[in-house]
């Protein structure tokens, strides 16, 4: 079935050319970082967390966010969802990769990581990480292969495919709840220790992964010519807005709790990131921005959902506002100010940023390929079947 | 994507790499150099262990002084004729083998091997230097 | 009703799962965190280090980082960002930042005072760690394995004090005199204050606490049945840093 990835046209080979070029890149930059250390990124001694750790926070969710079109389909049989789902799954597996290689670079001693097999930790949170993000990558790479691979065969899946997508369904919660539990058990870390921060990951994750996801079905229809679904697209816009309002309430919740419980120690780091701090005002663009970005998004999908253009704009102000708020707008003012009050820039470097892209290149191909194969299968389908 | 020219062709090139440190330094013109002759600390009658018992588990020895000194806080290793020692790489080892070049390294780097050890436990400056 | 082989291997299947489960999950929910016995002692000790902050600012000096990082082979690296220290000293407020009453915020605001890895007795940091690189032992003190250590900066992140650094670069070329009693550490490793351990257990006192000229810091055993200074830490008005967090710190800082 992958033999349908290496047949296309021009778009699609410079498209994956683009991407390989980003991956060269990002490695060789991580061969430099290799040789002399963290040193080459912009993290320091107060904010030990960087743009990986964003990246990984952020992808995680992109992975989870799957349960979306999974759930309704194989649980509540929303048959319009039928040539998404895959979709879904496979971005899982795109966004875990990528995930777990934000990790691996951020390391500083990588040829080690597997001293987290040879001394399991269970009280660690970064040990139970490992556990899920695999076992998702495993579930949702075999429920979505199997299932698309039978479909190719114009058979029924085999019987042990539904148990497993059915298993994935609460485990994608788990991965998410498992990785906001890294930041909300540190007691010292007021900013991050709050009961609501894994529920607030879940609705960020549930509205910016549907929302590439739409974004991708979109580009499917303009540069393949495969449609999900006009009803596809609108019920996962539904979700997107659902979950953007959930979002949004659960900032809200925290600033009004933070704010007017007024303790000092938790509102310096919210006072650093919407209004600066001792002349710092490094994160305060970013903070309005994906504020204004997020509400804007959710006043177009809420009038302006049906219309594409619209739909299109929101999906991506969506996306990158998602993608500010659990990136560095959560792991920068936990670190800063730092617990002995130090407040400090945090400014990822070249190589840094280039690594991340890389990664990003990295998610890229896998989603490409997935995705070819994917609307290869269907399209062969659709046209042996009898009109 | 079957064809059997180019099935055999991968095969082979896969082959090539696969049996290098067979034929690579015949083709290279270069004779198989004996075994390094190791330069032992002068004044010194013997290690802590046999000589064949340390060349074979010097790495597993240093293994088990690392855990118990900084895992579980002992220092102090009774060798198999009952002396003791304290654990420590660079003060008990290379105490005696103050010459590392010609005593650890001679083998290090006959067989290319970068002991990771080096970056952190210090190597004495050598008498006189 | 009558228990068929499958429903009996099914049954069978879910209780050594739900063992293994309790054997896993429980320790990684039980409270307070377990420690690693420090063999060859006579009686379990329990480090502690008194800090007289009024000594400290008189002093105005840094003989015990100095001393500290010279004998522990910390590097001095140029960039802010990037420097190491196991011992600092920095403001009152910084350090003490729940002694917020006005009289104590105006006097001793801008007395310096000494920030150190307070070896807690419920150490953030340890748990957190997914290959136990860091743990804690018997005798109180939190140590480093820097042989096991990946690098991953979580315990940098669990600790409430900032009493953590991290290699982010190769060390040795900013180490001024390498001293040879001691390790250096290598690049990608997370370092931070052992109490001196190594010391300890040749009978001596850690670095800071000897190099101090003012007598300012004391160390002894809070298990000593006749310690020097026990009548002080139970006579004077001891605070430690943050005791709100339940940490269980094992630096006392008198304030007069």
């Amino acid at each position: 079935m992958l033999e349908k990835a290496f047949s296309g046209g021009r778009t699609y080979w410079s498209w994956i050319t683009w991407l390989a070029l980003l991956c060269i890149a990002g490695f060789l930059c991580y061969l430099s970082q290799l040789r002399d250390g963290l040193a080459v990124t912009g993290m320091g001694r107060s904010v030990s967390w960087g743009l990986y750790i964003a990246n990984f926070t952020f992808f995680v969710g992109v992975a989870a966010s799957a349960v979306c079109v999974v759930l309704p389909y194989y649980l509540h049989d929303v048959k319009a969802f039928g040539k998404i789902t895959v979709l879904g799954e496979f971005l899982a597996v795109s966004a875990v990769v990528m995930s777990i290689l934000f990790i691996f670079v951020d390391l500083g001693q990588p040829a080690r990581v597997l001293n987290i097999i040879l001394y399991p930790s269970p009280r660690s949170l970064l040990f139970w990480d490992m556990i899920v993000l695999s076992g998702y990558l495993f579930l949702n790479l075999v429920t979505g292969w199997f299932t698309l691979d039978a479909e190719y065969k114009g058979e029924q899946p085999l019987p042990w495919v539904r148990p497993l997508i059915k298993v994935s369904i609460p485990w994608a919660v788990s991965i998410h709840t498992v990785t906001a539990f890294i930041y909300a058990g540190l007691a010292g870390r007021p900013f991050w220790l709050s009961a609501l921060l894994a529920p607030r990951f879940l609705a960020s994750a549930f509205a910016s992964g549907p929302a590439l996801l739409i974004i991708t079905a979109l580009a499917m229809r303009r540069f393949a010519r495969f449609d999900v679904g006009r009803e596809a697209i609108d019920k996962v816009a539904v979700i997107v807005t659902y979950a953007l309002a959930t979002m949004l309430f659960f900032f809200l919740v925290e600033v009004f709790t933070v704010f007017y419980g007024a303790i000092p120690e938790e509102t310096i780091h919210y006072r650093f990131l919407l209004f600066g701090l001792d002349k710092n005002y490094s994160l305060v663009p970013w903070a309005w921005g994906w504020i204004v970005l997020a509400a804007g998004a959710f006043v177009i999908l809420v009038t302006r959902r049906r219309n594409e253009r619209g739909l299109v704009v929101a999906c991506v102000a969506v996306f990158i506002a998602m993608w500010i708020d659990k990136g560095l707008g959560l792991l920068v003012p936990g670190f800063v100010p730092s617990p002995v009050g130090e407040v400090t820039t945090y400014t990822p470097t070249v190589r840094e940023v280039l690594i991340t892209a890389g990664i990003w290149g990295v998610g890229g191909l896998f989603m490409t390929v997935l995705f070819k194969t994917v609307i290869a299968v269907k399209k062969a389908g659709a046209s042996t079947q009898a009109p | 994507m079957y064809t059997k020219g180019l099935g055999i062709a991968v095969l082979a090139l896969f082959l090539v790499p696969a049996t290098l440190p067979l034929w690579y330094d015949a083709a290279a013109g270069r004779a198989r150099t004996a075994p390094p002759k190791l330069e032992l600390p002068a004044g010194k009658k013997a290690c802590i262990e046999a000589t064949d018992y340390m060349s074979r588990y010097h790495r597993e020895l240093l293994a088990r002084w690392q855990e118990s000194v900084v895992r579980e806080g002992r220092r102090t290793y009774v060798a198999a004729d009952g002396k003791a020692y304290t654990m420590s790489l660079t003060k008990t080892c290379l105490g005696c083998h103050t010459d590392k070049a010609h005593f650890c390294d001679r083998c290090h780097d006959y067989l290319k091997v970068e002991p990771a050890c080096w970056r952190c436990h210090v190597v004495p400056p050598k008498e006189g230097t | 009703m009558k228990l068929g082989r499958r429903e009996f291997l099914r049954a069978m299947l879910g209780a050594a799962g739900a063992c293994l489960g309790g054997r896993i999950l429980g320790p990684a929910l039980a409270s307070g965190v377990p420690s690693v016995p420090v063999t060859g002692q006579a009686r379990k000790r329990r480090w502690v280090m008194l800090v007289d902050t009024a000594a400290c600012d008189k002093g105005g000096c840094s003989d015990c980082i100095e001393a500290c990082h010279r004998v522990h082979n910390v590097p001095a690296l140029p960039d802010e960002k990037e420097r190491i220290a196991w011992i600092r000293s920095l403001p009152y407020g910084q350090v003490l930042p729940d002694e917020r009453a006005p009289l104590v915020r105006d006097n001793l605001g801008r007395r310096s005072v000494l920030a150190l890895c307070n070896h807690c007795e419920n150490p953030p940091c340890v748990p957190v760690c997914p290959t136990k690189a860091t743990f804690r032992r018997d005798d109180g003190i939190v140590m480093m394995d820097y042989h096991r250590c990946i690098g991953c900066r979580y315990c940098m992140a669990a600790c409430p004090f900032g009493a953590r650094s991290f290699n982010w670069r190769d060390p040795r070329p900013f180490i001024k005199e390498i001293n040879p009693g001691f390790p250096t550490r290598t690049q990608g490793v997370v370092e931070k204050c052992n109490f001196c351990e190594e010391r300890i257990a040749k009978g001596q006192m850690p670095a800071c606490v000897e190099a101090c000229t003012e007598k300012g810091l004391s160390f002894f055993d809070l298990n000593d049945p006749a310690p020097l200074n026990r009548n002080t830490l139970e006579s004077r008005y001891f605070v430690v840093r943050r005791p709100a967090l339940g940490t269980g710190p094992s630096v006392f800082y008198l304030v007069r």
